[in-house]
């Protein structure tokens, strides 16, 4: 009996166990199709920093053979490199220059846009709550009713020393 | 071998280049508790030294380079002529260049540094013939 319940036990635990890798193996595949291309980040990596001026390693390291025999007149005399080739020289060791990295990006208007944005449909939500949602008006709200209510105040003697009362001038029938 | 000490400098006054002469009695108001005080000439004398090693290799300048843009202060002319003539000697232009524009970026508000250091530079920078990132038309996007 307990040999039973025991097989029983490992095989229950054996068929979880299964399905669990079962779906896993599905989850995985499902996964890679939506990873994207790895980078090996045990390696020197280029980075475009203000405060890292020389990155690890230059931008472009696999050249043409243009690239090549540039790379080869710059171990000549600078002078002799003419202003394109200067450039060309600069943008094989590094992606962007300072000016581009430090390029405002208008991220802000996104930020204000999308403040707005949400700010409007939170007014439109509020606007359909108060048609849809809210109950009906209370009728204390009505100017008879508030008349009403405003003598039924005064005639109470509401803080008749220093506050309600006290403003309304009871021989005249008027505010103070 | 020659070892590079990574310091932070407290005082954001430190090395700025300025026309005039550095007032000593700022180095009188540093806020070090104890042990020797480098005095600035000190600092520009160990990092030129630094650049100045005949055969510094690539990895030494980048780290010099990375290091020197990471404390509060702008180089002075002298320590980036020796990374220029160490950029020289490593046949790195685009490097040259790069750091011009970091020392461009590194003087921030103040926009009199940088042609004070490009002025300075203007007789190593026409025997090297490394043109500033301004005669290149890089300095705008």
């Amino acid at each position: 009996m307990l040999l039973k319940g025991k097989n029983r036990r490992s095989s229950l635990l054996a068929n979880t166990t299964r399905i669990k890798c079962a779906s896993s193996y599905w989850l995985l595949l499902f996964v890679r199709a939506e990873v994207s291309d790895t980078v090996d980040m045990s390696r020197p990596m280029y980075c475009d920093r203000l405060d890292i001026p020389l990155p690890d390693k230059p931008y472009r390291d696999v050249l043409t053979d243009a690239e090549e025999s540039l790379k080869q007149k710059e171990k000549g005399p600078w002078s002799q490199l003419s202003r394109e080739e200067k450039i060309a020289l600069y943008r094989l060791s590094f992606c962007q220059t300072y000016a581009e990295m430090k390029k405002p990006t208008g991220e802000w208007k996104t930020v204000i846009g999308g403040i707005f944005f949400f700010v409007g449909f939170t007014g439109l939500v509020v606007w359909w709550q108060r048609i849809y949602v809210y109950p009906p008006r209370p009728r204390t709200f009505d100017p008879e009713w508030q008349a009403m209510q405003l003598q039924r105040m005064l005639d109470m003697r509401v803080n008749p020393i220093q506050g309600f009362s006290a403003k309304w001038d009871y021989e005249k029938g008027q505010w103070k | 071998m020659f070892r590079v000490a990574v310091r932070l400098s407290v005082s954001g006054v430190r090395g700025l280049t300025r026309p005039q002469p550095r007032c000593q009695a700022v180095l009188a108001s540093r806020c070090y508790s104890h042990g020797k005080q480098e005095t600035d000439e000190e600092f520009d004398a160990r990092w030129i030294t630094y650049f100045n090693k005949p055969d510094i290799d690539a990895w030494e300048l980048r780290k010099g380079m990375n290091t020197l843009i990471g404390y509060d202060l702008v180089p002075e002319p002298k320590i980036l002529e020796a990374a220029l003539r160490a950029c020289r000697r490593l046949n790195d232009l685009a490097s040259a260049i790069r750091i011009l524009e970091a020392v461009k970026d590194k003087a921030g508000p103040h926009k009199d540094i940088y042609p004070y250091l490009i002025q300075e530079l203007r007789p190593a920078l026409q025997e090297l013939g490394i043109s500033t990132p301004e005669e290149l038309g890089i300095d705008k996007v």
